[in-house]
């Protein structure tokens, strides 16, 4: 499982924070977390707490990812032995272990996005990176790229996620134009480049074209 | 055609609102206590009567799945666990269900937990989707403060709890050991089985792993009775079913249709047709990237349920139907594939972790034609090796999509390494990965 954009928490990534601890609020939301297992099953919540470090990362760096200090920080939090948590930070394609750009960017290039072009969507990333090699981030810590596997959307395909959403239905020019808004410092709607209404065929559903009703109930038996 | 008055998801493009007016306004949560109070016996016999096969790939009698488990909780608490890992290439159904539908899935949860005596239920959404997690957040939110769920949940005197957890990234957690793995805390590698999960599944208590929309549509079956559900689609392949369809069409689009509907019905009424005419199409992936491709002329008759594509050696997997036309390189089309196993096979078992490689390397080569055409035997017969040699299905599914493009389109890869080969005057070394 290893990378452009993974590293191995075998050791620190260099140049990471010698040392990594929850603020008050994000402390809260991990007890929050906690709470949804039983007494004792706390390590449930182990991928849940890595995300919100590198929530807190991002906020306090400009860059979503995962160091060292703040694995060991969630093993104490957790009373978990620290290879239990390396070991989740490395299965997991979504912790990033080492710094990636202030926008991420990720290309799905898999057969279905494939088919509808994500060659052009990873062709537009990757010159906005100032063509880096995938993993890296640009000159100017703006963007960092990486192919990424089916992201759940192919009827809206091709999609690039950045932060928490999808842009969708995209093609080169369209990528182009978020990329620049991303790089302006502004944060386009996510969804579709071309409109659709979620998952609806382009230019409206042809079906459930009625407003819902309750459906019929069979008579109790 | 299936009448909108008969489609369950009757927000499937988040045209109105989702929130728990909206859902009570289609008619969720509607007489839920009466349901509740008939028991746990009648909701999975009416299940049962349904005909409902899992939603997820396997197909399996979801009635039958939640008779599995232990019919008195004894020391060891139950567990609902909803499959909402949703990553298999091509499909993305699970995501509108939560996004725009999240009460119906609540609604089903709990008549789920009432059907196997659990009162406590996990939602295990891929980490990938944020959007949908907030959605089905502040659903959950909402059940709770209108009394749907939590204790004495719609006044039935039923107590159940509901929570959602997120993955972050790894396919293998679809697969119902692994998710499970993944929800302890632990990376995601599946489990020997047996025990099933109905014996020894979350924390060693009774488990049953079940599929977004397998889930989701069991209030509307309980309220319109199984009679009505089994009344749409062909024998043993009941009910509706949520289809994503992908690829080279005019107009991708999720729909929600009969099961066994004729798939050139299916791609042409909703999905405006295959780029450049019928005539234009060269294979479909029927069930998402696990299940072997068809050629045209199987396309041009084949219905879409779990038997009519078992009988065509492929599958209805989680019904996301990827259409390729003339112009695709099919090759380069199922070499994608087989690099998606690679890097997600999990690692745990050796024919999968060496096999998945070995076989991308040689289907990237096969793409260039730089191989010799008996290296397409040696291709087949790898496949078989890892096919039924690992713990999960994840080595089948691997292998499937390159024997469905060997079994179809073998003449394509000869002529194109004889192409290579009357290009270039060395032969290549033979398979030595």
């Amino acid at each position: 499982m290893s990378g452009p954009a993974r590293w191995s928490p075998a050791r620190p990534y260099p140049g990471g924070p010698e040392t990594f601890a929850f603020t008050p609020a994000y402390r809260e939301q991990a007890e929050k977390h906690i709470r949804k297992y039983p007494p004792g099953r706390q390590a449930s919540a182990v991928k849940a707490l890595l995300d919100l470090a590198m929530r807190q990362m991002e906020e306090e760096t400009g860059a979503r990812w995962l160091p060292r200090a703040a694995m060991e920080h969630v093993a104490d939090i957790l009373e978990m032995p620290r290879i239990r948590v390396y070991e989740v930070a490395s299965f997991y394609t979504m912790f990033k272990t080492r710094p990636v750009g202030r926008h991420h960017l990720q290309v799905c290039t898999t057969t279905p996005c494939w088919l509808r072009g994500s060659d052009a969507v990873l062709a537009a990333c990757r010159k906005a990176a100032g063509n880096v090699p995938d993993g890296e981030i640009s000159a100017d810590g703006m963007f960092s790229v990486e192919e990424v596997e089916c992201l759940g959307a192919c009827v809206n395909a091709p999609v690039l996620w950045v932060g928490d959403g999808f842009y969708e239905d995209l093609d080169g020019p369209a990528t182009e134009r978020i990329l620049e808004a991303l790089r302006r410092g502004e944060r386009p709607p996510y969804g579709s480049a071309i409109g659709r209404m979620g998952s609806a065929p382009e230019g409206g559903p042809t079906t459930l074209t009625d407003l819902p009703t309750p459906p019929e109930k069979t008579p109790a038996e | 055609m299936l009448a909108d008055k008969d489609r369950i998801f009757t927000n499937l493009y988040g045209q109105h609102d989702w929130r728990l007016a909206g859902a009570r306004a289609r008619g969720d949560w509607d007489g839920t206590k009466e349901l509740i109070a008939k028991g746990r016996d009648w909701i999975v016999e009416a299940v049962k009567d349904s005909g409902l096969r899992g939603r997820g790939g396997a197909g399996f009698p979801t009635g039958l799945k939640w008779s599995f488990m232990p019919k008195q909780q004894g020391e060891r608490p139950h567990y609902l666990v909803v499959n909402a890992d949703e990553s298999e290439p091509g499909t993305c159904k699970d995501r509108d269900i939560m996004r725009f539908d999240p009460h119906k899935l609540i609604e089903g949860c709990l008549l789920a937990g009432v059907g196997m005596g659990a009162h406590v239920g996990y939602i295990y959404i891929r980490g990938e989707f944020y959007q949908e997690y907030k959605h089905l957040q502040h659903a959950i939110d909402e059940a709770y403060e209108a009394g749907l769920i939590g204790r004495n949940a719609c006044g039935s005197g039923f107590d159940f709890d509901l929570y959602v957890t997120r993955g972050a990234g790894a396919y293998i957690c679809g697969e119902e050991t692994a998710l499970i793995e993944s929800l302890e805390g632990k990376k995601g590698m599946p489990r020997l089985k047996p025990p099933f999960p109905a014996a020894v599944g979350l924390y060693g208590c009774p488990t049953t792993v079940n599929n977004v929309e397998s889930i989701a549509v069991v209030p509307t079956i309980l309220r319109r009775g199984p009679a009505w559900f089994a009344s749409i689609g062909r024998p043993k392949n009941t009910g509706t079913k949520v289809f994503c369809i992908s690829g080279h069409v005019n107009k991708p689009c999720n729909v929600e249709e009969a099961l066994g509907i004729p798939m050139r019905e299916l791609i042409e009424r909703y999905a405006g047709g295959v780029r450049g005419g019928w005539d234009n199409l060269l294979a479909v992936i029927p069930g998402g990237s696990s299940v072997p491709l068809l050629p045209k002329e199987i396309c041009d008759t084949v219905l879409m349920d779990f038997d009519s594509l078992r009988e065509v050696k492929s599958g209805l997997g989680t019904a996301a139907v990827i259409v390729m036309d003339k112009s695709t390189d099919v090759i380069a089309a199922i070499a994608r594939l087989a690099k998606f196993y690679k890097v997600e096979s999990c690692g745990q078992c050796t024919p999968c972790r060496e096999g998945t490689g070995w076989m991308w390397r040689v289907m990237e080569r096969m793409v260039r034609g730089r191989a010799e055409i008996e290296e397409i035997d040696v291709l087949e017969q790898v496949t078989r090796q890892v096919e039924g040699h690992t713990i999960c299905a994840l080595g089948d599914a691997a292998a499937w999509p390159i024997q469905g493009l060997i079994r179809h389109f073998r003449p394509l890869m000869e002529e194109r390494i004889r192409a290579a080969k009357a290009g270039r005057a060395r032969p290549m070394p033979m398979a030595a990965e």
